[in-house]
């Protein structure tokens, strides 16, 4: 337990150092929630009504885009190699950096959401159902997404193959995350599919991405 | 002290499944599976189009059409689960003809998909009124694709074929357990979003006097899948040949 | 610190190897056999496959034929020094090591007393970033004492270290060896050991 704590707490620590990525990424999220009145017009019912949508695609290409960052660090150093003979197994890894990943990429975003909510004219019953399934439906991308960064660690220029790769497949959490938003109160069957997923993804993908860990050190 | 699993017990699989002795059976294979393949194509078109009805009530006079979509359809399916059973293969025996089987039937289920959703599109026009309709099947194909294509694009990414096997296996793998819950979360979306759907889950329903030419064309594609499969696979096979020998060849040159 | 156990018969068996990358065989059906207090050191010309031999012991490589067998069959039991210096520039020195300690269990020295050893002492507070590259591979070699695994596999471990650091390494290494642990080196160059060791040299290129 406390080697997996080291991990989350490296992560971080190494996060605040170097500051700007996380800023970064919000700042991306920001900005493509931002342009979208640009692409359709700024009437303010047709933004909140499209607003759920946007701010998932937002965080979507967000998340998709920040994977390359996941293991790289670790593998160009040489961090990875010494990690798969840790006292924890290297699943055990891959769910540490798992969470750190998140805290670093996903958690920004629900914080920025305020913003998002403003300039798309959402109201603040919408605005608490994003909060909510981002809060649930994220973690879902950010442990597929570890099997997308994972199998092409070993590539000098993989940088865009993990998203091509991975965005297919994180398309039920699309589905579902914009589905639970503005769904009646009690019977609200998609947020509790989202549930699942999520809860599913992150228990089963820190194992293919260590394998993949594995076969990519080959 | 010898590896067991370096000297696999010589059954009959493994024996079939070793790459020389998968070169020398799969070679008299392949005109004759070529020949069956044309002889169900000629049958399954002439019954479709002589003996069947060209038109039926609920699909119209596109019906010919369903001969090819149904087969590609069907086959973009089949073909996934073929690498899925491949990546297997590659990941629990590290089987080298696994490794060939799972990329040489990558493009042609994006061919196949491609074809399917091609099809389905122009069976689509008359039938829907437009190229393009966000139904339930069609999404899922489309979305099958842009799994293929990535799969594809990994392929190509790794200098190294070997690992690239077992990457590619484990993607596969992990699509493969997902295309369940996507093929699910769009079924569901679309039926949140259009309670009227016009193909209904059991599909359109069909005459007998169809049922014939449509197995003849399943039968067809499904043997074409094969021929072009294994044809594929020898050329793959011939291509690292070349490539360890290139490789042996500089080396001797460098000693 | 805590005694080693009593010594299992071979501490690392890597039998029948045969390694072939990228078309080119390294080695073939080699077997390496490492018992309690051996050094085993590891020659041989560049692209020999030294690295790769490494590799294949720390089971990070997959040989094409032979297996690996460490003492305890799954348990972590190698510490593995190769050429990246798994250090994070914008950590100190102090939290750098303490990372790899809990990574690796706190069961050798205390960090302090391993940069001590190591000649970092100065540094426990500076980033790592400002170390020069001897210093960071000094960094590495304390990770190696913070943590007691019985099996060391070393890869050019003097690698930018000047003759004081050579000493250091072989001063290391002949404890390691003296404490009942042991230790495959992969070096070019002449190592100054003093305990006992044995030799294997990896052809050229074929």
């Amino acid at each position: 337990m406390s080697a997996i704590l080291a991990i989350i707490g490296r992560d971080l620590r190494l996060a605040a150092r170097l500051g700007g990525d996380a800023l970064t990424l919000v700042l991306f999220f920001v900005m493509v929630g931002a342009v979208v009145p640009f692409a359709i017009g700024p009437d303010r019912v047709l933004l909140a009504q499209l607003a759920p949508g946007i701010v998932w695609i937002a965080a979507f290409l967000s998340m998709l885009l920040g994977l390359d960052r996941l293991f790289r660090a670790d593998e160009d150093d040489g961090s990875l190699l010494l990690l798969r003979h840790a006292a924890i197994p290297l699943e055990a890894v891959v769910a540490a950096k798992l969470v750190a990943h998140w805290l670093l990429t996903a958690l920004p975003l629900v914080v920025a959401s305020p913003i998002l909510a403003v300039l798309l004219a959402m109201d603040q019953a919408t605005w608490v159902d994003t909060v909510l399934a981002l809060l649930v439906g994220t973690p879902a991308l950010t442990a597929l997404g570890t099997i997308g960064a994972a199998v092409t660690v070993s590539l000098k220029r993989g940088g865009l193959l993990a998203p091509v790769l991975i965005l297919p497949l994180c398309i039920p959490v699309l589905i579902f995350g914009v589905a639970a938003i503005g769904a009646p109160e009690g019977s609200n069957a998609a947020f509790l599919f989202l549930s699942a997923i999520s809860l599913v993804s992150v228990a089963f993908c820190p194992f293919a991405a260590a394998l993949a860990l594995r076969v990519s050190g080959e | 002290m010898t590896d067991l699993a370096s000297q696999p017990k010589p059954n009959w699989f493994s024996r079939l499944a070793h790459p020389g002795s998968f070169m020398a059976w799969s070679r008299p294979l392949v005109v004759p599976l070529a020949v069956a393949t044309a002889l169900l194509f000629v049958a399954g078109l002439y019954v479709g189009f002589f003996r069947a009805p060209l038109e039926t009530e609920n699909v119209g006079s596109t019906l010919p059409l369903l001969y090819i979509h149904v087969p590609n359809a069907w086959l973009s399916q089949f073909v996934y689960g073929a690498m899925f059973v491949a990546a297997f293969g590659t990941l629990v025996w590290r089987h080298p003809l696994a490794d060939v089987a799972a990329k040489a039937a990558a493009p042609l289920g994006a061919t196949f998909t491609v074809l399917a959703l091609f099809t389905g599109s122009l069976w689509g026009r008359p039938t829907w009124g437009t190229f393009w309709e966000w139904d339930g099947r069609m999404t899922s194909t489309l979305i099958l694709l842009f799994i293929y294509l990535g799969i594809i694009a990994l392929w190509r990414a790794f200098e190294d074929q070997l690992k690239a096997a077992r990457i590619v296996a484990i993607v596969t793998l992990v699509g493969g357990i997902d295309i369940p819950i996507i093929k699910f979360s769009v079924d569901w979306w679309n039926t949140l979003h259009q309670p009227a759907s016009i193909i209904t889950a059991t599909g359109p329903r069909m005459a007998g006097s169809v049922f014939l030419p449509l197995l003849l064309m399943l039968l067809g594609f499904t043997l074409l899948f094969l021929t072009l499969h294994i044809v594929s696979m020898r050329t793959e096979i011939l291509r690292r040949r070349v490539d360890s020998l290139s490789r042996q060849a500089a080396a001797r040159g460098a000693a | 610190m805590a005694p080693i156990p009593p010594p299992p018969p071979a501490l690392l068996m890597g039998s029948d190897l045969t390694l072939t990358r990228g078309g080119r065989t390294l080695f073939e059906a080699l077997t390496v056999r490492l018992g309690a207090g051996e050094v085993l050191v590891v020659e041989g010309p560049n692209g020999a496959g030294k690295s790769s031999l490494l590799l294949t012991l720390a089971g990070v490589l997959h040989p094409d034929s032979g297996r690996v067998a460490g003492a305890e069959a799954d348990a972590p039991h190698l510490h593995f020094l190769g050429y990246g210096a798994a250090v994070k520039t914008r950590l100190t020195v102090a939290e750098n090591l303490a990372f790899w300690r809990t990574m690796y269990g706190p069961s050798g020295i205390d960090a302090a007393a391993a940069l001590d050893r190591v000649g970092l002492a100065h540094t426990a507070e500076l980033d790592a970033g400002v170390l020069s590259a001897g210093q960071t591979r000094r960094l590495g070699l304390a990770r190696l004492l913070v943590s007691r695994r019985p099996v060391w596999l070393l890869d050019e471990p003097t690698a930018s270290l000047d003759a004081a650091g050579s000493r250091l390494v072989a001063e290391m290494i002949d404890a390691h060896a003296a404490q009942g642990g042991g230790v495959v080196v992969a070096t070019h160059e002449h190592l100054p050991l003093t305990a006992n060791h044995r030799s294997l040299r990896l052809g050229a290129p074929q």
